[in-house]
Parts: structure tokens; sequence; C-alpha cells
């Protein structure tokens, strides 16, 4: 009885204590929005208002020089489809995303593949392919420009081994190619670590048992493996296909968009209408189709996962 | 809730462009060429290109001596360097973001385009105002690029003749005439320069003539061949394409089967320095000296004799004042002092000068000891008269990336160099008339 009466709370108490964890959740309220407030506001001053303001941007015929802004409605975006230029830039992104998403995602799954076996040796690789991802993107641009050059490393090994290496920069595959490669060996490290790390924590006793059924290597690798690391291959596709519309530095150090517009990706594309042909609201305009194109792909990739992503239908 | 948001976003959006374009909109420049003083003195920023601390150093020491004249219109001068390839994207981003400098050092490819858009304060009352200016020191071509009518938007300081730096250990090993004694002979031309190339390249397997910071890109430096057949990439209004003129042909397939036919000029995809003593001989400005560090013997001669004779090629940069700028008036008014007839010469050691008093092969020598007083006779003195200046024209940037997507099907063995210029032409034209 007097445990029943010590534990028994009056109305007016638990009235009280609704109040009291009330106002805490309210102090704890705060406490999350100030532990969260600096990135908001980081948020907000470089992505969100520039945002806002590259789309006011992209409403007008800004001419920098002439110090002129004026309104120009959808002017911007009925001559971005009018303009052959655009057309070539977006043909060019295509042929860029395409190239690099499946050189990157199949060479990092198979480098990851390679480096679970637990090979001697398997460190030195791992760091030998992840030491790119770390490294400065213009050092490594420039680096490459130099391999690639007609009279290059690349060319000069070739030679040895009796063929006669194109040149590589200026001919429009082949500048294509390189820059696709260039970029492919400068990111594969990443992914491939995150592929490790999915690989890692597939049970093996569930490859074991499938062995027992009978299953072969491939039949375990299709119906186990992907499946179970498919959640990472859904990251990997997403952070690589938005990266693969966001190429700049390569083009410029490696091509200049070049030769003929061969390689003028949107970004670089952008670049020059803002940055040196001075009209900033047609380059504004551009940098709105940039992002909507990567906002829709970025959608359809996550729509999709239902299909095929593990735990996600 | 929903339209609380919406206002706040629309102020937000309101007050960052507010910030803009009060930054965008700077003070105006005065007609009478007097400043007004300011509440108190003011600090001026100059964009240069050059990052040489030797040369910002004589720009601060000019500065120093102005401040010391003009203690209550100016406090201090600040020179910021935007180096490299980007200079103009830096400047424009500049000016883009409401950061808009004072003054600017501005390259002649881009200095019409500058003039024509208003972008600069005139600064004719200024410098007739300044105190023994001597506007008629300056070469009659000088300020072509930099005015509009009567009205001067920009003071060329520098006015840098081509010439050819010679590899001599190279050009002897492969048994060829030394260019200096061809000089002498009157017989230094275009082909002469291929076949001693030619030569270089293919007894020792090093590269023949480069045209400095070409490299099948900056196609405007290509001038300083085809000015020597007589051509141009368009008439002398800007509104005509003459790419496709019988001269600029005859010159592009000179250029052309130099490259693919001689081996005489390196291919596209090569990337060569001069200075590193494996190339024959480099087109290019005589302040590159500097890059000559003694690893092997070099001469200095002029450009070769084209089919039209000899033709004096220079590139120009200007200083100009921003009429976005915070303090156009006392910009201006510092810039005639930093460029009067005194502060020309502090500047004439690095940059060949405009003013005629100043083009002396004994003035010059003083700030080019590595040049002989006869290499800059032959090569400066004797190059800035009548000069060409390299191509330029108001809408130049995009002219120019137009022209090399277009001339890079020229950069193939097979490439038929009449119809490329052809379609050159029809790219350009109508950006010419823009």
């Amino acid at each position: 009885m007097a445990l029943l009466t010590a534990r028994t709370v009056s109305p007016a108490a638990s009235v009280s204590g609704r109040t009291s964890l009330s106002s805490l959740q309210r102090r704890d309220r705060w406490v999350g929005v100030a532990f969260v407030a600096p990135q908001l506001v980081g948020w907000a001053a470089f992505v969100a208002v520039p945002l806002v303001m590259v789309v006011w941007y992209s409403l007008h015929d800004w001419q920098v020089l002439t110090n002129s802004f004026t309104f120009s409605g959808m002017d911007n975006y009925r001559r971005m489809f009018r303009d052959p230029s655009m057309h070539d830039a977006l043909v060019a992104s295509g042929i860029f995303s395409l190239g690099l998403v499946v050189l990157n995602v199949t060479l990092a799954l198979f480098l990851a593949l390679m480096l679970n076996q637990r090979l001697p040796g398997s460190t030195v690789f791992r760091a030998i392919f992840f030491s790119p991802v770390v490294a400065s993107l213009a050092a490594w641009s420039i680096v490459w420009g130099f391999l690639l050059q007609n009279h290059g490393g690349i060319n000069g090994f070739l030679e040895l081994v009796g063929i006669d290496g194109p040149n590589w920069l200026r001919g429009g595959a082949t500048a294509m190619l390189s820059v696709i490669v260039v970029q492919v060996l400068k990111g594969v490290g990443l992914n491939m670590i995150l592929f490790l790390a999915a690989l890692q924590v597939v049970p093996e006793e569930l490859r074991e048992a499938a062995r027992l059924d009978g299953a072969g290597a491939w039949r375990v690798f299709r119906s186990i493996t992907i499946p179970l690391i498919s959640p990472t291959i859904l990251m990997v596709s997403i952070l690589t296909v938005i990266g693969s519309l966001e190429v700049f530095a390569q083009i410029a150090i490696l091509t200049a968009g070049g030769p003929g517009n061969d390689t003028t990706v949107l970004v670089y594309y952008l670049y020059q209408q803002a940055f040196i042909y001075h009209d900033f609201g047609y380059g504004s305009a551009v940098s709105v189709l940039m992002f909507v194109v990567v906002l829709v792909l970025t959608l359809l990739q996550w729509q999709a996962r239902r299909k095929w992503v593990l735990d996600e239908t | 809730m929903a339209r609380r948001s919406l206002r706040i976003w629309g102020l937000a959006l309101a007050a960052a462009l507010t910030t803009s374009s009060l930054a965008a909109c700077g003070g105006g420049s005065s007609a009478s060429g007097q400043p007004e003083k300011p509440d108190s003195p003011v600090t001026l920023r100059m964009t240069t290109w050059t990052s040489d601390e030797t040369q910002i150093k004589t720009f601060e020491s000019i500065a120093d001596g102005y401040i010391k004249e003009h203690p209550d219109l100016v406090k201090d001068v600040k020179f910021e360097t935007v180096s490299g390839d980007d200079y103009m994207v830096g400047l424009t981003t500049q000016i883009a973001g409401g950061n808009v400098p004072d003054l600017a050092w501005i390259l002649e490819s881009n200095g019409p385009e500058f003039v024509k858009s208003g972008a600069l304060t005139n600064l004719t009352p200024y410098l007739e105002k300044a105190k023994g200016y001597d506007l008629d020191d300056l070469l009659p071509n000088a300020l072509d690029l930099w005015r509009d009518g009567d009205a001067i938007y920009a003071y060329p300081f520098s006015n840098s003749p081509f010439g050819v730096f010679v590899n001599t250990d190279l050009i002897k090993a492969a048994g060829q005439p030394n260019p200096a004694d061809l000089v002498a002979k009157g017989q230094w031309t275009w082909d002469k320069a291929r076949d001693i190339s030619a030569a270089v390249a293919k007894t020792s397997g090093n590269n023949g003539l480069v045209i400095r910071d070409f490299d099948y890109t900056n196609w405007e430096n290509l001038a300083e061949v085809w000015d020597s057949w007589g051509a141009a990439p368009w008439s002398d209004d800007g509104t005509t394409c003459t790419m496709d003129s019988p001269q600029m042909v005859e010159a592009m397939t000179w250029i052309h089967d130099a490259i693919f036919k001689d081996g005489a000029i390196p291919g596209p995809g090569t990337d060569v320095d001069f200075f590193g003593g494996k190339t024959a001989m480099t087109v290019t400005q005589v302040s590159r000296a500097s890059g000559l560090d003694g690893s092997f013997h070099w001469d200095l001669v002029p450009l070769p004799s084209g089919p039209e004779g000899h033709v004096n090629v220079i590139g120009q940069a200007g200083i100009g004042v921003l009429a976005q700028g915070a303090h156009p008036d006392i910009a201006a008014n510092f810039l005639a002092y930093f460029t009067d007839a005194a502060s020309a010469k502090k500047l004439a050691g690095f940059f060949p000068p405009p003013r005629q008093s100043l083009i002396k092969a004994s003035t010059l020598k003083k700030s080019n000891p590595l040049l002989s007083e006869k290499q800059l006779q032959e090569v400066v003195v004797d190059g800035v008269k009548d000069a060409v200046t390299k191509p330029s024209h108001p809408n130049f940037a995009q002219i120019k990336e137009t022209t090399r997507i277009a001339l890079d099907d020229l950069w193939k063995p097979d490439a038929d160099v009449k119809s490329v210029l052809g379609n050159v032409c029809d790219q350009i034209a109508p950006l010419l008339k823009d």
C-alpha cells in the first residue's frame, strides 16, 4: 500500500510534469537549432541565396562592362534552345558523363572485388589507387597534359612497344577519351573504397550457403553480392553522375574545350559565356539548366532504386 | 507562414541586389580634369597582370611620390596581381561582383571592347591638365586602340615589339647560317627562318621555329607572321572578315606547310619552350629575355621579311580608369601622374614606352642588361616605328573563341587551307557586325 501510495501521482502533479517535459522539449529544440544554425546560415548564404540570384540573373540581359542590367524575361532561355553550341555542349556532356560513369563504376567495383580477396600486397595497391583522390586536381591535370602530348610520355611508351600513338588531345574522339580516362583515374579510388567497405560487410555465410546450393562464382556475385551492395552502387552512381556534370578544371587545363568544341561540356560552356564573353545573364540561364539536369537525373536514379536496390522496394 | 517566408526571401534578394547595385555605382568623373577633394584621403586599387616584384615596387614608388604630393586626395595605392591567362576573367569577375578596381591593366586584344563599352573614364581632360605631361611626345599610332575620337581611355604604357630569339648553338651545330648575318645582308626572310629551323629539327631532333604563346589556341599571335604577307583577319573598320583573303590564304598555307611538310614549326599537341635550350628560334617580345639563363648562346634579331617586306609588330598593354570604380576622378588624376614624362622614364625600365623621347637604345640598355644596344636599336627602337598592333576588336573574346574552333580544322596534315579559312569567315562574319 505504501508502495502504491508512493507511486500514485496526483492529477495536478501530472499536469506539472507534462508542462516541465514540454518546456524541456522546447529547450531541446532550441539547442538543436543552435547546433544546426551555423550550417544553416552557411547553406543559406552560399547555396540558397546564390541559387535564387542565379535564377534572377538568368531573366536579365547583364553586360558587365557596360554596367547594364535589364529585365529580359525568358529571352535567355529561348536563346538557349536555338543555340547550336548549346546543343553541342549537351551532347559533349552526355558522352562525358556516360563514359565516366560506366568506366568509373565498373573499374571501381572490379578493383574493390580484387582487393577484397585479401591477397598479399592489397594494402599497397589500395594506397596506390586511392592516392590520386587526394592529389590536387590542377596538378593532376597538368601532369597528364604533359603525358598526353604528341611526343609525351604515353606515346613514348607506346613507341617502345612499336605503336604509333595518336595525338591524344588534338583528335576529337581521343581528346574526349583522354579527359574521361584522366578523370576516372583521379576519382576511381574513392568509389573503390566505398565498394570495398560494402563488400566487407557482405556475410560470408550467405555466399557459403549459395555455394553449397551449387551456385558458381558468377551466380554468387550476381545473386548475393550485387543485391547486398546495391545501396552503395546507388550512392556511388548518384555521386559520380553529379560529379561528371560538374567537370571543369580538367577540360580547362587539358583541352580548353577543343579540338573544335568536341570537349566543351556544359560547365565549360557556361564558363565561356559568363566569364570569357562577359554575358552573365545567358551564363546564368545555362547554369539554371544545368541545375535542372542534375536534379532530374538524381531524381530518376532515386526513383529507379525501388526496382533494383535491396530493401528499397 | 508561407507568405512571411516569401517576404524574407524577397528582402534577402532585394538586399543582395541593392548591395551589388550600390557597389556597382561609382562616383562620376570630372570634365574639368581636376578631382574634387574627398572628405578624407582615399585608397586606390589597381589590378595588374604582372607579378614581378621589381615591377610592382616601381609602381609603388611612383605611387608614393603621388601620395606625397596629394596627401589630401590619396592615402594609399594598392597594386593587386591577377596573373596568367585568366587575367581578364579575374578582372571582369571583380567588376561583376561589385568589387570594381579603380584602375586596371588592360591587354591590347580587349582594349577596343573596354573603350567602346564605356567601361573606362575619358582621360583626356586629366592628361591635358597634368603638369608637363607632353601628350605630343607619344608615338603617333600608340593611342589608336585606346581612343574614341578625341577621348583617350587608356595609356598604352607598354609597346613591346616582337623579335626573334635564336639559339646560335643549335643553328651552328646544324651548319646553318647565322640569322644576324642574314639580317646584315638583307636576306632575313621567313623562308630562311623556316629552312634553318627545319634543318635544326631534322639534324638534331630538337625543335625548329616556335611562335610563342600561339599553342594552336591563341591564333592572333600568328599576326607576327601574316603581317609580312599583308594579311589581316578583318578590315580596318572591323566589320568585314578578311581571313579568306588571298594574302591570308598564302600566309596560312606557308604556316601549314612549315608545320606539316617541312617540320620547321612543332606540330599541335607539343609543348615547347625556347628558353629550355632545345629550340632553334622563337618569335616573342623582348621582355621575355628575362627567361634566358646563360645555358646556351643566343641572339635577338628583328622579325623576318615576307612577300610584303618587313613589318614591325607590337603588343600593347594599357592602363585605364574604370568608370564604375569608387573614385574615377581621383584615379584619373593619379594615372596622369603615373604616366607623365618623369614616371614614364621609370616604367621604361620594364616596358618599352610610347614616348618618342624615351625610345633610345641607351635608355633601354640600363634596364635590359642582357641585351646589347645593337639588339635594342634593331628590335625595339626600330621595331616600334610604324608598327602594326596585334589583332583586336570590340567583340574580340567571342571572335577569338569562334575562330579558334573553326581553325582547329587547319591543324591537320591534309587540311584544305582555303576552305577552312572560308569557314572561319562564315562563322565570324555575324560577330564582326555585332
